[in-house]
């Protein structure tokens, strides 16, 4: 697939954001007044900001508004009501805890449930397509819920609940890359399904249907820097996962804080680079890519 | 709608027989000619004319090559586009409800003025049949020629898919698959027609008759007693000249 910086940038500071409003919606952190105002403002700025970054690649963002309307069948859909719904939520207890001072619990414990159910959403986006096995895996979601929480607990200074959700993340992370990799060869779907030809013989691309590349190929076959990916993984390894432990291991300072932040977010910046370079559609099959 | 209707009245498709197809690329020619003319966005082009152009289609030509264990290899002819699925993924992924399946004959259709080009449809589909128009921003597929196939203003042998009027070796066939008696079902029937990655489950509607096997030729030629090789009876004007040329210095023996 073909890694979409808007797309990459939307999973990656959402989910941070999301995993931040969690945090805050738990009463992990209760601040009041301009302290709240602050933190909120961040958790706002990194889900709002993925958000609006994610209808950067839409044909037609200015009828964005429709995608509300299908959660009956769309995974999409139901992202995008969630985002809204916890956003407007989280907006009221924040307004609770900036302007009266007061704790509206049920209010922040159903918040924190609308940002869990935010990050499943999105992740099941990806997670219910049947077209990409690398994606279709109980693992995505699960992956994508441990780095939002994980990375909200970073960025809300939750030390220890950091440390040990980073370690589950980059253990299920491991666990995705081992399994995904052989995904698409037990799918049972290769040359011989795709052009129902099997029966003849050996199944061979000969000739493409066309001289130039086409949409198909460029958002679905995407080779360059796959070559590169055992070194990518082991760099977003480093950076999202080995670093920022590091780093919460040593006693603590607001300097090594913000360089566990820094450093989580670029290697996951990386990790979600590889999920999607790294994910074989089956029309590659048609071009005798993957 | 993005939910898919329980059951559509008919079932219309396409019947694509992969022996007769001679991949003349015509069906593509004339979809995009029609289909650029008609109904909804243009289908555009990009740099048509310069050193990479790419442009929309919703009916493309592969052609494969397929080695059997034994004999030669063969040349097979892959025209695709969209199969119609009865259990469409486009469909459901659909946030807006652009994309739907007619409950009345089973083509799948996008509602252009209600998609907003997120993809998620073309992402959902295996068989590449969705792409998105790179000038309109909206999801372009297979309408299965929709304004033509109930359109009155047409004689009656044009109201078919612009690819199958104009398949010059009859390779394309379109009919209604729903009806077990229609000459489509029966030439499915006839010929074993078969799904794409049925493994997807997507149940597609179009589908695909396989090459028939090659003729097995007996060596059989009634020249070749007269061709023989003349000279070698050793006797006549030819073995003379045999000798005579063997003969010169640096002569072949």
């Amino acid at each position: 697939m073909h890694p979409a910086s808007s797309v990459i940038i939307f999973t990656t500071f959402s989910g941070l954001g999301f995993g931040l409003l969690f945090w805050l919606g738990i009463g992990a952190i209760t601040p009041t007044g301009l302290m709240a105002l602050i933190w909120f403002a961040i958790a706002y700025l990194a889900a709002v900001g993925g958000l609006l970054a994610s209808t950067f690649h839409l044909g037609r963002p200015e009828r964005a508004i429709k995608a509300f309307s299908q959660w009956q069948t769309s995974w999409l859909s139901r992202e995008g009501i969630c985002a809204v719904v916890t956003l407007l939520i989280m907006a009221a207890y924040g307004a609770g805890l900036v302007f009266f001072d007061t704790v509206l619990r049920p209010l922040g414990w159903l918040g924190a449930a609308g940002a869990l159910a935010t990050v499943f959403t999105t992740a099941m986006i990806y997670a219910q397509l049947k077209t990409v096995p690398r994606w279709r895996h109980w693992s995505t979601p699960a992956l994508f819920l441990a780095l939002s929480v994980g990375g909200g607990a970073l960025l809300g200074g939750q030390v220890t609940e950091a440390l040990v959700l980073l370690g589950l993340a980059a253990a299920l992370q491991v666990y995705t890359w081992v399994t995904g990799d052989t995904r698409l060869a037990r799918s049972g779907t290769d040359m011989a399904s795709a052009t129902g030809l099997g029966h003849i013989g050996a199944v061979r691309a000969f000739e493409p249907p066309h001289t130039g590349t086409n949409y198909l190929m460029r958002e679905f076959i995407h080779v360059v820097g796959r070559k590169h990916a055992l070194r990518l993984r082991v760099i977003a390894v480093g950076l999202s996962f080995v670093l920022p432990i590091i780093f919460l291991l040593v006693p603590f300072s607001h300097i090594w804080g913000a360089l566990a932040l820094v450093s989580h977010i670029a290697g996951v910046l990386v990790l979600r680079w590889l999920f999607f370079a790294q994910a074989e559609h089956v029309v590659g099959l048609y071009y005798g890519k993957r | 709608m993005t939910q898919l209707p329980a059951s559509t009245a008919k079932k219309l498709g396409l019947v694509i027989d992969l022996d007769t197809c001679v991949g003349c690329h015509a069906c593509v020619i004339s979809c995009k000619g029609w289909n650029t003319e008609n109904y909804g966005a243009p289908l555009s082009d990009q740099d048509a004319y310069g050193a990479d152009p790419s442009g929309t289609f919703l009916n493309r030509v592969h052609s494969y090559e397929v080695q059997p264990e034994a004999g030669t290899a063969q040349l097979i002819h892959f025209p695709k586009s969209c199969l119609h699925c009865d259990d469409a993924p486009c469909v459901t992924v659909c946030p807006t409800g652009a994309s739907y399946k007619r409950a009345e004959d089973g083509i799948v259709l996008v509602n252009e003025s209600a998609c907003i080009g997120c993809s998620l449809c073309a992402w959902a589909c295996p068989y590449g049949a969705r792409e998105l128009d790179a000038k309109a921003g909206v999801m372009k597929k297979c309408t299965l020629c929709v304004d033509r196939i109930y359109n009155e203003n047409l004689p009656e042998e044009d109201r078919v898919p612009a690819c199958v009027r104009t398949c010059p070796s009859g390779a394309r066939h379109f009919g209604d698959l729903g009806d077990v008696d229609s000459e489509v079902s029966q030439l499915v029937a006839s010929r074993g027609g078969f799904d794409l990655m049925p493994e997807q489950g997507t149940k597609p509607v179009n589908k695909y008759l396989p090459p028939r096997p090659k003729d097995v030729m007996p060596e059989y030629d009634v020249l070749a007693p007269f061709l023989e090789p003349v000279a070698t009876d050793g006797k006549g004007f030819a073995h003379w000249l045999d000798k005579a040329l063997s003969a010169l210095p640096g002569g072949a023996k």
